[in-house]
């Protein structure tokens, strides 16, 4: 009979590390370094080594309580998933409606109403080419177009994103919507989706742009007006999303995110409001890249930071305040327009790490969306990717299932470092609005663009179908383009030009002026005279004119 | 560096028209072209047609790029015409972004030089511009004049 062979001795960790790595350099040969996004390093192996697990309330803990690395709720995603919010916006109001009601009975949860790039930049559509109407949204500018776009949807128990910058008329219109149809104002529910005015200074230059001292005030009053008339509303989202499609690194992107929701809370705190008041309100909306695990990590060092924020420098009490509430979007800037349905499993990588990620809400791109503003059949995929997702993959059964991983724990722990670190930047240079005005965001930004294409260009970084596995395609197997019907908007023009002449002239005038006298009053809420000016009949242009007027407009703060 | 060899460094002016602001392409390209050792105009978003015509016609630019990312390209026949009205005509335009295959046809009918796509490489774009500004000044300065 054969003796039993003994046992291997017993090592240390530190003994096997050792004699792992000697293995790991005599067979590896030439192993190339890996950085990931932000710049760490990584290194093939993560061990017990490389954490601390005396430190496991302070860094990990349990999910629902501080310091929330595992997620903001103690059932997360096995309690309830995530809210499934696709953003559309096409054409006329009726065509918005018609793919609203596809989307919601296709198994998407919430409105999301993305406007035409007209209204972003604070125009009607008759002050703007007709040939970019409806192109990339929903050409909306009135009370009456709202209505028509959430036509058939019970505005008191659906949650609706307004994808609305500042002044925030998507949101008036929608509130003069609801009255009219009888709805308490206090059971809307959703979010201002558009409303951190520094990232689009920095990052996205789409929107309608006051000077930013006059944007800065028309929050503060935006969020101390919602918090009074709207109690299930959130007012702020702060937008990581913009930069990092910009070009900051994931760990760039939620720092210059956290410190610009310091700068709003100090505004608030400084125009009186408690914190407890208005930062169970605060919520924030993210990117995703295909740098899987890095996004992960950056979620779970996100939500640390902040708790250790709303709680020290702020002194909150209610956990709500602590809670890093987001929604995320699969990245654009990582699809391609070659080899298009590729993009079908980048979406899918990318929505798993925001899931791992415990995210709250989530929009999955369309894989068309390199070719064009999507089409509806690229849309209904994007919708059932979150349904696979959700329901047959078992990604939710365990709650934040990669916590304890000696990778993830580590990666968490260097990505919230390497946050702090650009945070401190900011704050050094006096705060997000110093910060932008002296142009570091945006240079930062900007650098970490060309660094990330140089690595594209050089093929450091694979971009399948691009810089490798390029194969010649067949143009024709591309999708039709959804394009706006030209005699629909013809029409749309039409109505709003014989509308506006019917209109209560005078109720336009004086709603309009109370507008600009609430400007440069400290005593009036610009928000709230933008919302009676809505109900008065008055469109998004007007309104928008009249604030460009009195504020002074935005331009562009660039350094390239 | 002397009158003829600076008038003989390609000029671009790097542009975005319409509505819409995303400008990373915009000044990833801009700035490669720089660093290719060709003189950029660079405009923030938003530009009107007739502030780029304005501005092609004082900076004598031999080469215009417009970036566009969200259908501001179809507004790009309207600068063509604006272009040729102006007595441009010969400035070479270039449109990158995300251009549909159908709108691409209905760009290069209307005299646009080439349409970039995602994923185009900087080095490809900068050849591109360098021989089309090339062409543009051969035209503008033929041989005998530079000679002189």
């Amino acid at each position: 009979m054969n003796k039993p062979l003994p046992d291997p001795v017993p090592a240390s960790i530190e003994e096997a590390q050792v004699r792992w790595q000697s293995q790991y350099d005599a067979q590896i040969g030439d192993d190339a370094p890996v950085h990931n996004r932000s710049g760490i390093p990584i290194r093939p192996l993560y061990t017990p080594l490389d954490i601390d697990a005396a430190r496991f309330d302070q860094d990990v803990g349990y999910p629902g309580e501080p310091p929330f690395t595992r997620g903001i709720y103690a059932t997360m995603h096995r309690g309830r998933t995530w809210t499934q919010r696709q953003l559309i916006g096409l054409g006329t109001p009726a065509t918005y409606n018609e793919r609203l009601r596809d989307i919601l009975a296709q198994g998407a949860s919430a409105v999301s109403l993305i406007p035409c790039n007209s209204v972003f930049r604070g125009y009607d559509m008759d002050e703007v080419d007709e040939e970019l109407l409806g192109t990339c949204g929903v050409v909306c500018n009135s009370a009456d177009h709202m209505d028509a776009c959430l036509a058939g949807v019970d505005l008191a128990s659906t949650s609706c994103a307004m994808n609305d910058p500042s002044p925030f008329t998507l949101l008036a219109f929608m509130l003069a919507t609801a009255r009219r149809r009888g709805v308490d104002w206090r059971a809307i529910s959703g979010t201002s989706n558009q409303s951190d005015c520094l990232s689009h200074y920095v990052a996205n230059h789409m929107f309608f742009r006051i000077a930013l001292p006059g944007a800065r005030r028309i929050l503060v009053d935006h969020i101390a007006w919602c918090n009074e008339h709207l109690p299930r509303w959130n007012p702020l989202s702060v937008v990581g999303q913009h930069m990092q499609q910009a070009g900051a690194t994931p760990a760039e992107a939620m720092a210059f995110t956290l410190s610009s929701a310091i700068q709003y809370a100090d505004d608030c705190v400084a125009a009186g409001m408690s914190p407890d008041a208005f930062l169970p309100r605060f919520t924030f909306f993210f990117d995703i890249s295909l740098s899987f695990f890095e996004e992960i990590a950056k979620f779970r060092a996100g939500r640390r930071i902040w708790a250790r924020v709303t709680r020290e420098r702020y002194g909150a009490r209610d956990p709500r305040s602590w809670r890093l509430k987001f929604h995320a979007q699969t990245s654009g800037v990582d699809l391609t327009r070659q080899q298009p349905l590729n993009n079908i499993a980048r979406v899918t990588a990318q929505a798993m790490a925001g899931i791992f990620g415990g995210l709250q809400s989530l929009h999955t791109d369309a894989y068309d969306e390199a070719l064009s503003c999507p089409t509806a059949y690229g849309a209904r995929i994007a919708v059932a990717t979150q349904n696979i997702l959700r329901e047959e993959a078992h990604l939710t059964d365990v709650i934040d299932p990669l916590g304890g991983s000696y990778y993830v724990e580590a990666l968490t722990n260097e990505m919230e470092e390497r946050i702090v670190a650009v945070m401190d930047d900011v704050e050094a240079a006096g705060g997000m609005y110093r910060a932008v005005e002296a142009g570091l965001v945006q240079r930062r930004i900007g650098e970490s663009a060309r660094r990330f294409q140089a690595r594209i260009d050089s093929g450091e970084q694979t971009v399948v179908g691009v810089n490798a596995y390029t194969v010649d395609e067949d143009a024709s197997a591309r999708p039709a383009l959804p394009k706006p019907d030209a005699a629909l908007m013809r029409a749309h023009l039409d109505d709003f030009a014989r509308w506006k002449t019917r209109r209560s002239q005078s109720a336009v005038g004086s709603a309009l002026d109370s507008v600009a006298r609430a400007a440069h009053s400290r005593d009036q809420n610009i928000f709230g005279a933008v919302v009676a000016a809505a109900e008065a009949g008055c469109t998004h242009g007007e309104i928008c004119g009249s604030l460009r007027r009195e504020l002074g407009f935005g331009h562009p703060l660039i350094a390239v | 560096m002397n009158a003829d060899t600076m008038r003989l460094r390609p000029k671009v002016l790097v542009t975005k028209i319409g509505l819409d602001g995303h400008d990373r392409g915009s000044r990833i390209v801009a700035a490669h072209l720089r660093d290719a050792g060709m003189e950029v105009v660079y405009t923030p978003p938003w530009q009107s047609i007739d502030a780029v015509v304005k501005l092609a016609l004082e900076e004598d630019v031999d080469v215009i790029g417009v970036s566009s990312l969200a259908t501001d390209h179809l507004i790009v026949p309207k600068l063509m015409r604006a272009l040729a009205a102006a007595g441009l005509g010969d400035v070479v335009v270039i449109v990158g972004g995300i251009v549909p295959d159908e709108d691409e046809k209905m760009l290069v009918d209307a005299g646009v030089a080439r349409v970039f796509h995602p994923g185009a490489s900087l080095d490809d774009i900068a050849t591109f511009v360098a021989d089309a500004a090339a062409r543009v000044r051969a035209i503008r300065f033929p041989a005998e004049d530079l000679a002189r």
